[in-house]
C-alpha cells in the first residue's frame, strides 16, 4: 500500500536566511506510529507546520493520501488532526464551544454524540462548560488533543505531546494513542524523550539540523541497540571457538585476540556469569574486559555527535 | 465552499461580541450619547441649521459612520491579531478552508456587529432628534458597504500588525483624525475654499457625505462619486488582501 504521507525534497529557508529544513525526503506508512526524534530546534516542528499547512515550504513536495497538500489542500488537510506543543487555546472559550469549532473548522456535519465521546475519554466531560482559561495545563493539553480528534482525522500529528505532562495524563495519552492506532489511524509523534519513542513507536526517524540522519523500524533498532556487548581481550589469541560455546554465538575478531558476547541486557539471565565460567573452565584466559551499552539515546546522541 | 468551516468561524465571533457586550455594544452606544449631549445640544444650540437640516439630525450619519469605521476595523483587525498573538492561529491554517472562506467568516462577523451596532446608534439618536431617512435602501446599502470595506481593511491591519500597538496605530493615529476632518460635525462647504479642496482628499469625506444624503437628500459630493470612492476603497482592499494570501504574508512564514 503506497505511504499515507510522502515528503519529497522539502527544504524551508526563512526569511532572516536560517535553513530551517535541507532536503527531507521521508514517507510515513499507513496506520504506523512514526516518532520523529531530535534535539530542540532540529526542524521537528517545522516540518510538521509544512506538512499541516501552517508554514509555506520553500520547495518540494508534500502529498497526503495521494492529495498534493497544496493543489488538494483541503483533502489533504481534513485528514489531519494537529496537537501542537504550545498549549494555544482561545481562553475565553468553553470546552464544548471550542471542540465544537475545530469540527466545524474541518467542515463536519456537528455530531454532540462525537464531540461527547472525544470528551469523555480525555476525562474532560466534567469540564465542558468551563472556560479553557481556567482549565490546568494538564487539561488544556487533553483539550488540545480533543480538539485535534473532533474532526475524527485519519492522521494525528503529536508535537512533543507529553513535554511537561504529569505521569497519569502521559499514561492516558499513551492509552489514547494505542486505540486510535487499533482504529487505524496514523500517527506521528516528536520527542526529545527517548523513553517515549522505545515505548510507543513503530519506527523512528532522526531528525538533527535540517536533515534525516536515520530512519529505522523500532524493532531493528531496538535488537540493533538495545543490547549490550561484552568484549574480553585475550592473553593468548585463539584460532577458532570450541564448539561447546556454540550456544553462547560469540564472534572471534579476525587476528583471535578478541571474543565478543553480545547479550540481551533486559533478560534475566544474561549468561554473562556463566560464559566466564565455563571460559575459565576451558583455560581461556583474559586479560581485560568492557561492556558496551547500546541503548536507543546513546545511539540518538552519537548519530548527533557525528554530525559535522 | 466549507460553508460549515464559515459558519463556526462566523458564530465564534459574534459569541465574542455577546460575551463582551459591554465593550461591543453598550460603550459605543453610550460615547454616541455623549456626542449628542455635547455636540448637539451645546454646538447645536449656536447653530441652528445646516443645508436646512437642524445641527442635531444632520450629525447624526457622520456619528454613525465615525463608530461604524472604528468599530467595523477594531472588531476585525482583533478578531485575526489575536488567534496570531495567542498562537490559536495554527488551527485555522491547518483545516481546510480557503481563503475566500476565511474572509467571508471573518469579515462577515465583524461587519455584521457593525452594522448592529450602527442601527443601536441610529435608534438612539432617534431619541434625541427627530430623524427622517429619504433612501433607507441607500443608507442600508451604504451601510453594509462602508461595514464591509472597513472590516476588511481591518482584517488586513490585523494580520499587518506585530505587536498591540499596531494594532492601534491605524485607527488612532489614521481613521479618528481622517473621521473627525471628515464632515462628521459640519458641512465641509462651511470652511474656506483652501481647506474644502485638502479635505476632498479625505476619503471619509465621501462615505459620510453619501451616507447623509442618503438620510436627508443633501450631500456635500455628488452620491455617485462617494458609492464610486467607497467601491475604489473596497477593491484596493480586496487587492491587498488578496496579495498577502498569495504570498502567505506574516501568516504563513
Amino acid at each position: 500500500m503506497p505511504s499515507i504521507i510522502s515528503i519529497s525534497g522539502v527544504t524551508k529557508t526563512y526569511a532572516t536566511g536560517f535553513k530551517a529544513l535541507k532536503e527531507i525526503n521521508l514517507d510515513i506508512e499507513r496506520g504506523e506510529i512514526f516518532a520523529l526524534l531530535g534535539p530542540n530546534g532540529a526542524g521537528k516542528t517545522t516540518l510538521i507546520s509544512i506538512v499541516c499547512g501552517i508554514v509555506n515550504r520553500s520547495s518540494g513536495t508534500v502529498t497526503v493520501d495521494g492529495n498534493d497538500i497544496n493543489r488538494n489542500y483541503r483533502a489533504a488537510r481534513s485528514l489531519i488532526g494537529l496537537v501542537p506543543q504550545e498549549l494555544t487555546i482561545d481562553a475565553f472559550e468553553s470546552v464544548w464551544a471550542t471542540v465544537t469549532y475545530s469540527r466545524g473548522l474541518f467542515g463536519k456535519p456537528p455530531n454532540p454524540g462525537f464531540v461527547e465521546k472525544v470528551l469523555r475519554d480525555l476525562s474532560l466531560w466534567d469540564k465542558k462548560d468551563a472556560k479553557a482559561i481556567t482549565l490546568s495545563g494538564g487539561m488544556k493539553r487533553r483539550l488540545m488533543i480533543a480538539k485535534a480528534l473532533s474532526h475524527e482525522p485519519r492522521i494525528l500529528f503529536l508535537d512533543e505531546p507529553t513535554a511537561g505532562v504529569d505521569v497519569e495524563l502521559r499514561q492516558d495519552m499513551w492509552a489514547m494513542v494505542r486505540r486510535l492506532r487499533e482504529d487505524g489511524v496514523t500517527i506521528i509523534l516528536t520527542t526529545h524523550y527517548i523513553e517515549e519513542a522505545e515505548a510507543m513507536a513503530d519506527r523512528v526517524g532522526v531528525i538533527n539540523r535540517g536533515e534525516i540522519i536515520l530512519v529505522e523500524g523500532k524493532a531493528e533498532l531496538m535488537r540493533k541497540l538495545g543490547r549490550k556487548r561484552l568484549v574480553l581481550e585475550l592473553r593468548t589469541p585463539l584460532t577458532a571457538i570450541p564448539d561447546s560455546f556454540s550456544r553462547y554465538a560469540l564472534e572471534l575478531s579476525p587476528d583471535g585476540g578478541q571474543l565478543t558476547y553480545t547479550y540481551d541486557n533486559q533478560s534475566e539471565r544474561p549468561g554473562v556469569a556463566s560464559l566466564l565460567r565455563e571460559l575459565e573452565a576451558a583455560g581461556i584466559q583474559f586479560r581485560d574486559m568492557d561492556t558496551q551499552n547500546s541503548s536507543l539515546e546513546e545511539i540518538f546522541v552519537n548519530l548527533l555527535r557525528q554530525e559535522p | 465552499m466549507n460553508w460549515r468551516a464559515v459558519w463556526a468561524i462566523y458564530r465564534v465571533e459574534m459569541a465574542r461580541a455577546f460575551r463582551t457586550v459591554l465593550q461591543s455594544i453598550v460603550s459605543p452606544v453610550i460615547s454616541t450619547s455623549l456626542y449628542f449631549v455635547v455636540f448637539g445640544s451645546a454646538i447645536g444650540s449656536r447653530i441652528t441649521e445646516i443645508d436646512g437640516i437642524s445641527y442635531g439630525a444632520f450629525i447624526v450619519p457622520g456619528l454613525i459612520m465615525l463608530s461604524l469605521l472604528t468599530q467595523s476595523i477594531s472588531n476585525a483587525s482583533f478578531a485575526i491579531y489575536f488567534p496570531k498573538f495567542v498562537g490559536s492561529i495554527y488551527e485555522l491554517l491547518s483545516a481546510p478552508v480557503s481563503y475566500l472562506e476565511i474572509i467571508i467568516a471573518y469579515v462577515g462577523g465583524a461587519a455584521t456587529k457593525s452594522i448592529v451596532l450602527g442601527l443601536i446608534i441610529l435608534a438612539t439618536a432617534a431619541l434625541f432628534v427627530p430623524l427622517q431617512i429619504l433612501h433607507p435602501f441607500w443608507m442600508l446599502g451604504f451601510l453594509v458597504l462602508t461595514a464591509v470595506t472597513f472590516s476588511l481593511f481591518g482584517f488586513i491591519i490585523g494580520i499587518w500588525a506585530k505587536s498591540f500597538e499596531q494594532l492601534q496605530l491605524v485607527p488612532l493615529l489614521i481613521i479618528t483624525p481622517l473621521t473627525f476632518l471628515g464632515g462628521s460635525f459640519y458641512s465641509i462647504n462651511m470652511l474656506p475654499e483652501t481647506w474644502r479642496t485638502v479635505t476632498l482628499f479625505n476619503p471619509v469625506v465621501y462615505l459620510i457625505s453619501g451616507f447623509r444624503w442618503s438620510f436627508y437628500g443633501k450631500s456635500d459630493v455628488p452620491v455617485g462619486i462617494s458609492l464610486g470612492m467607497t467601491v475604489v476603497f473596497l477593491a484596493i482592499c480586496i487587492a491587498i488582501v488578496a496579495w498577502m494570501f498569495r504570498t502567505g504574508y506574516r501568516l504563513r512564514n
